[in-house]
């Protein structure tokens, strides 16, 4: 464990450290599932290589929580071998890929969070979650050059395409809430520098949003009540689908390596 | 191991010409060093050498392949005990590719990196124009921000219509 955390338990870091791991699995498991099926080559590669980053991310963050929780669980071992409860992604992340217009939107909505998110997150207290911060944000702002870029193109675009943007911002907006929902846990990190406060977090991504939506020609929807939380485990049925296809090597041969 | 010959000579000069003949397995123009990849080369207290290593992105496959052709060369060149760190912070930047390493990569037909900005105005619809590696004309389009690799773009070219790679900036 990082010796800068004090005055924190390392089950509650732990448990921050999964939600951060737990979103980039979970959305980089669903971008592979577009592999070999994305509308043209170039964004079956775009896709493939956002999720590979997406996974790479979650593989440094799942081995510090197993340094953390110190039982002698490796990156596979918790990745792998969870019940569906007990992964603690935004249930924003887990929302099925649809047709592109919604996988666009979910990236836009995420690669926005992290990006804000890892960029406070880089002076952590933590030196070893500052330095995957650092390290990731490179990548996060590299996705969101490429997810708002078509969330531009396609919301200013044919009539279809618009239709189809604005059909994909309206579902997934519920969703967002939960990225800012502060809960207890999310307090404790603030307030040990940790992490960053939430509202701020969300101040950042809302402008940036905004900004996005208005060069799309998209159009904001209201805030609605909104009661999933998937960092609580409470999760959405799209999960359970994802988690078995993921697990299936796992749960059948338990231990199989390459 | 050779422990012997570590005695005699400085392990460290030894090491770092053994590391700039390590290829990058995706982009075999170029070495490990002259893409920034190795951070530092140390003697530890015990007089085991270190060699800190940055992966370009986390979830590049190549890092994993580097990271044994490392132990083969090091082995090879009888540097004595080693081991090999992964260095996450401060992050790699294409910027720490050298200029030497830059030259290779646009004579292999590769785009070298522009420098990075730290501008996160720049981050959506930043594209400048890239000029193509085999006619240098600027009438250049991208046509996918990702490409083979992970650290690298695909454009074209519409004055001599080739498609050539860049090497992404980040």
């Amino acid at each position: 464990m990082s010796a800068a955390t004090v005055g924190v338990e390392a089950s509650s870091l732990f448990r921050y450290v999964l939600r951060l791991a737990d979103l980039s699995l979970i959305l980089g498991q669903r971008l592979g599932e577009w592999v070999g099926h994305a509308p043209a080559l170039e964004e079956d590669l775009g896709l493939a290589n956002v999720a590979l980053d997406l996974i790479g991310q979650a593989r440094l963050l799942f081995t510090y929580a197993g340094e953390i929780e110190g039982r002698g669980r490796d990156e596979d071992a918790i990745a792998f071998m969870r019940e569906h409860t007990e992964y603690v992604n935004p249930v924003l992340a887990e929302q099925p890929n649809k047709d592109f217009a919604q996988t666009i939107v979910r990236q836009v909505l995420i690669d926005a969070f992290q990006t804000e998110l890892y960029e406070r997150l880089a002076a952590s207290s933590d030196e070893r979650l500052a330095a995957i911060a650092a390290k990731s944000v490179k990548e996060t702002r590299y996705h969101l050059r490429y997810s708002g870029g078509w969330l531009i193109r396609l919301g200013d675009g044919t009539a279809e395409s618009h239709a189809r943007m604005q059909a994909a911002i309206d579902r997934l907006w519920p969703y967002t809430a939960e990225l800012f929902a502060e809960d207890e846990l999310d307090r404790t990190m603030a307030e040990n520098g940790i992490a960053p406060r939430l509202d701020v977090v969300q101040a950042a991504w809302s402008q940036r949003i905004d900004a996005l939506l208005t060069e799309a020609t998209l159009v904001r929807p209201g805030e609605r009540h909104y009661a999933w939380f998937g960092k609580h485990g409470q999760h959405s049925e799209h999960l359970g689908y994802i988690l078995a296809e993921m697990q299936h090597m796992q749960r059948t041969y338990p231990g199989a390596r390459w | 191991m050779n422990s012997h010959s570590a005695e005699l000579v400085d392990p460290v000069p030894v090491a770092w010409n053994a590391l700039a003949a390590v290829e990058d397995p995706e982009i075999p123009a170029i070495s490990i060093v002259d893409l920034g990849l190795v951070r530092f080369v140390r003697r530890r207290p015990d007089l085991t050498l270190e060699v800190g290593l940055s992966p370009t992105y986390v979830g590049c496959p190549a890092t994993e392949v580097i990271r044994q052709l490392v132990e083969s060369a090091l082995t090879a060149a009888q540097v004595g005990e080693f081991v090999v760190t992964q260095v996450l912070a401060p992050a790699w930047t294409s910027d720490w590719i050298s200029p030497e390493g830059r030259r290779k990569l646009e004579l292999y037909g590769i785009v070298p990196p522009e420098r990075t900005t730290s501008s996160l105005r720049d981050v959506v619809r930043a594209s400048r124009a890239v000029a193509c590696p085999r006619c240098h004309s600027v009438d250049t389009e991208s046509v996918s921000e990702f490409g083979s690799t992970p650290c690298k773009a695909l454009h074209r070219c519409r004055a001599c219509l080739e498609p050539f790679e860049y090497f992404k900036c980040i």
